[in-house]
């Protein structure tokens, strides 16, 4: 497949890039910022979104989706990107929908038409160490009755406060740190024992500690194979990966716009400080990097999309570098910006809270830098 | 049967019944790859062969027009050529400064005597090219070049001296920029002049490199005549012609490596032979972290060209990216080299020795840091990334 969009796939963008550039813009962002809002997006663009067929990017057909595959989904998330658009697009519609595509026959068809239709949202509890490690899951599940009882605390749970349904990683074998012997179960938040306490984070977006107190699951709310876990959990993380790799090469593009923009406008020593050498040179470095986090991360969207057994080494060579690039970039644009930078009021800052949070998830380059050595064979 | 596939069937069989033996081998010293020309020494009878095999089918410049010696294979086919030549490792037949940076700026800007009497000689390998491009007092500052040629009516009398011409000492002519209008803005003096190496008046003088090779000359022009009609395009329009050249050239400086051509090993592989793996961890885990950081950006790099070229294939280019390319492609060179020399350790600061081979490294990292020099440094590189993509203002 050659390495650049299709036509289809540039009218997705296209079309992305309206929606969120005028329904949900960086002030959108600001405002619920203002407000603390609870969930920390807007109702009102899931639905749209869903009118658009984005929450159902991931979604077959078959169950009522667009199915247009992880490239299409990726061009949404760096759409959201570049406009700090706050929507449950990654725990949902990526997420979500990659683990219920491993349920059962009536677990797909109660989920994903749901999911495609914006109707119910999924949260991914299965984070526990606060830098990411995978199979490092303490939480319990426990035979009782004719089910699980599950026991444990999620410390990042992303849109936890507002999901419908919880999919917890939690350990039916096995000692803390092994990749055998992890179930994911599908939980309901109302259920007795589960407590969602909703953290304010320095992204302003919906995050929640979900702790876990003799909670009473069904054995059909088993997701995959009991203690085969991690493997589902693994593509859902790649999926998520590659799309937060997307939106933060979003978020970068536009924290490098506005910066080069900047230079050209504010003026020092009675010129325009986008004429001094010093700031140029940085500039046109950072776009080179902005460029080679562009390449890495439409490979991984094509692997997965392709199903590639090379998929995970490029998940994580996109996260990784857009991770750094994004860290770069935002760092770059306050460094820039100078004292304006550093207010509230100027929207820079806003980038540069959003790309930590973004690196910090599921990996950030360390992680992947290693991962991919690990692959590598080394 | 697709056309694709029978020219495939076709090129297969071509290649195995006339590569070399010995031409399919890796190259092992610089000695073996073949830079043509009227003084060629060829290595083997094989090295003779493969040139004179692929230079009269025109295969040594696939993409060129059969007219004018090339072999005018469609891009397909000539990716199937190259895959075809990958697969039995045939080395390339001809190194060549004429195919890579003057062939191009020659089909775009030369006349139609120009290209019928130097293309073909250029693919045969007959006649050997070096670049008149920098001057002592003109580096990055290439527009102010100070080389003179006087209209003397039927000629022009060129007068003044090249740096870092490279194998100018062995090379038969040499493409040249020189000043025909002393009086006109810098970049509005130039032509782009054509001239044999043989003629009266021209001298070289190589240069030692901190790597120990010398591949560089000066270059000295003492009133030498040269054909009016061996002036390239127009007269004081040399600048743009020398712009295009540039171009190729850095595609050329930012994709290639200085190991000496072929499939390079990667860095990690390399560690992982030299410092071994513990409990499947290479054994020095701060130098993995350095290697493995370095193979995310060349990881992501050659996507990069991957994209670009993809891109300008379908129309979606974003254009003026060689300077990117250029840049990028050189440091990561620069650093890949220097990860080499930190895996081999001492050993890898060997100069001369009993083994065949030592010193290979120690020169190969030297000769990178020219990289990001050469063809423009990276800091021009940036400044035009700065100027023609980002569009800041001029200082």
């Amino acid at each position: 497949m050659p390495l650049i969009l299709t036509d289809d796939q540039l009218m997705i963008r296209d079309s992305a890039d309206g929606f969120f550039n005028s329904e949900a813009p960086v002030a959108q962002h600001r405002a619920l910022r203002d407000a603390a809002d609870p969930v920390g997006f807007n109702r009102d663009v899931w639905a749209k979104m869903a009118e658009m067929g984005f929450t159902g990017v991931l979604v077959p057909e078959a169950h009522g989706g667009a199915d247009m595959g992880h490239v299409a989904a990726g061009i949404i998330m760096e759409a959201m990107g570049k406009n700090l658009s706050a929507a449950p697009m990654l725990s949902t519609a990526v997420l979500g929908a990659t683990a219920l595509k491993h349920g059962t026959p009536e677990q797909q068809a109660k989920y994903l038409p749901l999911i495609a239709q914006g109707a119910h949202l999924l949260a991914l509890a299965a984070d526990e160490a606060a830098r990411h490690k995978p199979a490092h899951i303490a939480t319990t599940a426990t035979p009782s009755g004719n089910g699980f009882k599950l026991n444990g605390s999620k410390g990042f749970v992303l849109d936890g406060a507002a999901a419908d349904t919880l999919i917890v990683a939690a350990r039916t074998s096995g000692d803390t740190n092994d990749s055998a012997g992890i179930t994911l179960f599908l939980v309901n938040p109302k259920a007795d024992g589960v407590k969602i306490d909703r953290r304010s984070m320095v992204d302003s977006r919906g995050t929640a500690r979900v702790t876990l107190n003799d909670v009473q699951v069904d054995g059909a709310d088993v997701l995959g194979s009991v203690g085969e876990g991690h493997a589902i959990l693994e593509k859902v993380l790649d999926a998520g990966r590659a799309c937060l790799a997307a939106e933060m090469l979003g978020l970068s593009g536009t924290a490098f716009t506005m910066t080069v923009d900047y230079l050209k406008q504010r003026e020092q020593f009675g010129q325009k400080i986008g004429s001094f050498q010093a700031l140029q040179h940085r500039a046109a470095h950072l776009f080179c990097e902005v460029e080679l986090a562009r390449s890495a991360t439409l490979k991984a969207l094509q692997a997965l999309d392709e199903g590639s057994d090379r998929a995970p080494m490029y998940v994580s060579l996109a996260k990784a570098k857009a991770g750094e690039v994004a860290i770069l970039a935002t760092n770059e644009g306050v460094q820039m910006h100078g004292g304006i930078g550093m207010t509230d009021e100027y929207d820079i800052g806003f980038f540069m809270k959003r790309a930590r949070a973004a690196q910090e998830t599921f990996g950030d380059a360390a992680f992947h830098s290693d991962r991919i050595a690990r692959t590598l064979g080394y | 049967m697709s056309d694709l596939d029978a020219f495939r069937a076709e090129t297969r069989a071509w290649l195995e019944a006339n590569c070399p033996a010995d031409m399919r081998e890796p190259i092992r010293g610089d000695d073996d790859v073949c830079w043509g020309g009227r003084n060629c020494q060829f290595k083997s009878e094989g090295q003779r062969l493969w040139l004179e095999r692929m230079g009269a089918k025109g295969w040594t410049v696939p993409e060129w027009p059969a007219e004018y010696g090339g072999g005018g294979l469609s891009r397909a086919e000539a990716r199937v050529l190259a895959e075809e030549m990958k697969r039995i490792k045939a080395r390339s037949p001809l190194s060549s400064f004429g195919i890579w940076m003057l062939g191009p700026a020659l089909l775009k800007y030369g006349n139609e005597a120009q290209k019928k009497e130097h293309l073909p000689r250029i693919a045969r390998g007959e006649i050997r090219w070096c670049q008149g491009y920098s001057e002592p007092g003109a580096g990055s500052d290439l527009a102010s070049l100070r080389t003179s040629a006087e209209d003397m009516g039927d000629h022009y009398l060129v007068n003044g001296s090249k740096v870092w011409t490279s194998y100018a000492d062995k090379a038969d002519w040499i493409f040249c920029l020189v000043r025909t209008d002393p009086a006109a803005p810098k970049h509005l003096g130039i032509s782009f002049l054509l001239f044999d190496m043989a003629s009266p008046g021209v001298s070289t003088s190589p240069i030692k490199l901190i790597s120990g090779s010398s591949p560089f000359c000066q270059t000295f022009f003492d009133n030498v005549k040269v054909p009016k009609e061996n002036l390239m395009g127009t007269a004081g329009k040399g600048w743009e012609i020398a712009k295009y050249l540039l171009t190729h050239e850095r595609d050329m400086i930012g994709g290639s490596d200085s190991t000496g051509g072929g499939q390079r090993d990667s860095v990690s592989n390399i560690a992982k032979r030299l410092i071994g793996l513990d409990a499947a961890i290479l054994a020095d885990t701060a130098l993995r972290t350095d290697i493995a950081r370095h193979e995310i950006n060349a990881l992501a790099f050659s996507l990069t060209m991957e994209r670009v070229m993809a891109e300008t294939k379908s129309g979606q280019g974003t254009g003026a990216l060689s300077s990117m390319l250029k840049y990028y492609g050189t440091e990561l060179n620069k650093e890949r080299m220097q990860l080499l020399m930190s895996i081999r350790g001492s050993d890898g600061l060997t100069w001369e020795g009993e083994e065949k081979g030592d010193g290979d490294l120690a020169r190969s990292w030297l000769r990178s840091r020219a990289n990001s020099i050469e063809g423009g440094t990276s800091e021009v590189q940036l400044n035009i990334i700065a100027k023609r993509v980002l569009d800041l203002p001029g200082a």
